[in-house]
């Protein structure tokens, strides 16, 4: 579904990315992870459009989609959340996600339908969907509830998690591992995801790709890569434990 | 000592004086908040329409209301041409940069003015009356004007409110590029925000003509005054431009009376500085 080949992302003289190659298959649920700073969020950027890539070619169902802008790159069907979340503060949560429902779609939604999907959604994960619930009544679950649901409301067939457990305690961990799940499951989105903590993300996902400083070290099945050295060098001699 | 009946009188002045120029802080707060960029010629762009309404209603013979709503659309394709022409090519640069380039629009609309009209005041003859009402004298012209900025105000809260184009316009100007995620294309929503703008220049340039004669310079009379209202309110913040608007013309109205005219103005930029001290960030915000 998704081709990233020989992705590069310089920031001046710092290579953020070097030569990054990895797919993504359609209905997979694939982790990008690594340490802080091997070039994950950038990664994001670069695929959903915006930043620049330096060199590389990413493919998206056939079609090049690098140099595309953001919102050309979301009408294609691909959407991000943010690692930390960024709300509309002074639109209603209704109106944060009828606004994605909106201009997400491919073929612009009416103003009707747009706030009907927008309901939907909201109650998918799990959100009041009224209309009149405002934004600072969420806590840093909702929040990331409500980064999904705009990301979902423009109809994507593929979504870039950015971290969406960060911030959150076990119980929520689990239900949002468990929200991925059933949007891939019921949605049929596939989904890359970028996560730190690797327990709850080695459990729902089928492969990884590790990153660190920039350039892939390794990719796989959760208990491949959590045996290979290279990522255990990289984690600081950390083992990932799999539980 | 003034009777009162001349204090109401020029209290009551100063609101209706307040409603162009909320109007006027309202179209350039709009396009600040959106495309991050301060207009500096916005008020000259109000003066060309202004012109526009001169000639249409005194050399052509148009209705008033006509003309007026000429002035909205040639208000509209100034925003367009504006950002278009202006603004897309500097939308990434330093902001000194941004000020030049609308400083420049300001010198090049003040001159190219000068030459095709001269430096003549020029003034649009209406004759309506003067209101009398419990012993105030009310301009009917200026109760007008202010009714119908009231109504401008008011459609275009319904207009960010009910429609999504005005959502994306509120989102945008608090996260662009979340919105472009979205799948909203920036320069579009700019495009929109920027016509709307201008279009409430042309509209405010309607209402200014008939109170109001008209000179190359008009900008610099009123420019001052709006940027001061804008900056008052907080930059990017609707209900506080509307407040700033009423505080500071009531300032320049009621100290036009009981002072003199000019003393008006004097007091308000001296309100002006100060609050900027008390409340940099604008009437309505805290300072934290």
């Amino acid at each position: 579904m998704l081709a990233v080949k020989g992705l590069t992302k310089h920031f001046g003289g710092f290579a953020a990315l070097t030569a990054v190659s990895f797919e993504v298959n359609d209905g997979e649920i694939l982790g990008l992870i690594g340490p802080n700073g091997s070039g994950k969020t950038t990664a994001f950027n670069c695929i959903s459009g915006a930043l620049p890539c330096t060199a590389g070619s990413i493919r998206f169902r056939g079609e090049e989609i690098a140099g595309l802008t953001p919102d050309a790159i979301c009408h294609r069907g691909i959407a991000r959340t943010f690692q930390i979340p960024r709300p509309f503060r002074k639109l209603s949560i209704l109106e944060n996600v009828a606004v994605a429902a909106h201009f997400g779609a491919a073929r612009r939604a009416d103003a009707a339908e747009a706030r009907r999907r927008a309901r939907e959604i909201l109650v998918t994960v799990g959100l009041p969907a009224d209309g009149l619930a405002s934004t600072a009544l969420l806590g840093a679950a909702g929040l990331k509830k409500l980064e999904l649901a705009r990301a979902l409301a423009t109809g994507p067939r593929l979504l870039l998690a950015d971290e969406s457990l960060g911030g959150l305690d076990p119980t929520e961990m689990t239900t949002a591992a468990e929200l991925l799940r059933r949007i891939r499951g019921e949605l049929g989105v596939t989904i890359v995801w970028v996560e730190h903590i690797m327990a709850t993300l080695m459990r729902v996902v089928d492969r990884v790709v590790v990153l660190d400083h920039g350039e892939k070290i390794a990719e796989g099945t959760p208990l491949d890569v959590a045996e290979d050295p290279r990522v255990v060098e990289a984690y600081l001699g950390e083992r990932i434990v799999l539980t | 000592m003034i009777e009162p009946i001349f204090l109401l009188e020029a209290a009551v002045n100063g609101i209706l004086l307040s409603g162009v120029l909320a109007l006027l802080a309202l179209g350039l707060n709009l396009i600040f908040g959106v495309v991050d960029i301060v207009w500096i010629a916005y008020v000259d762009l109000v003066m060309v329409c202004m012109y526009l309404v001169y000639f249409l209603v005194m050399v052509y013979g148009w209705p008033l209301w006509l003309a007026g709503l000429g002035s909205l659309a040639l208000g509209a394709l100034l925003g367009l041409g504006v950002h278009l022409l202006i603004i897309t090519p500097i939308l990434g640069s330093a902001p000194v940069n941004q000020l030049l380039a609308t400083g420049g629009l300001l010198f090049f609309l003040q001159s190219f003015a000068t030459f095709l009209w001269t430096t003549d005041h020029k003034t649009v003859r209406l004759a309506l009356p003067i209101l009398e009402v419990g012993g105030m004298f009310l301009s009917f012209v200026r109760l007008i004007a202010f009714v119908i900025s009231l109504l401008a105000m008011l459609g275009l809260w319904v207009f960010l409110r009910r429609t999504y184009i005005g959502t994306a316009i509120r989102a945008v100007s608090q996260d662009r590029e979340a919105m472009a995620l979205m799948g909203a294309n920036p320069q579009y929503v700019y495009l929109v925000t920027s016509a709307i703008g201008g279009a409430m220049a042309g509209l405010a340039g309607a209402l200014l003509v008939i109170q109001y004669s008209v000179h190359p310079f008009f900008g610099a009379a009123f420019g001052p005054l709006t940027f001061m209202i804008c900056v008052l309110g907080g930059l990017g913040n609707m209900v506080g431009a509307f407040v700033a608007a009423v505080v500071m013309s009531e300032i320049i109205s009621i100290g036009g009376v009981v002072i003199s005219t000019e003393m008006g103005y004097v007091i308000a930029f001296v309100v002006f500085i100060v609050m900027m001290f008390v409340r940099p960030g604008g009437l309505l915000v805290r300072r934290g």
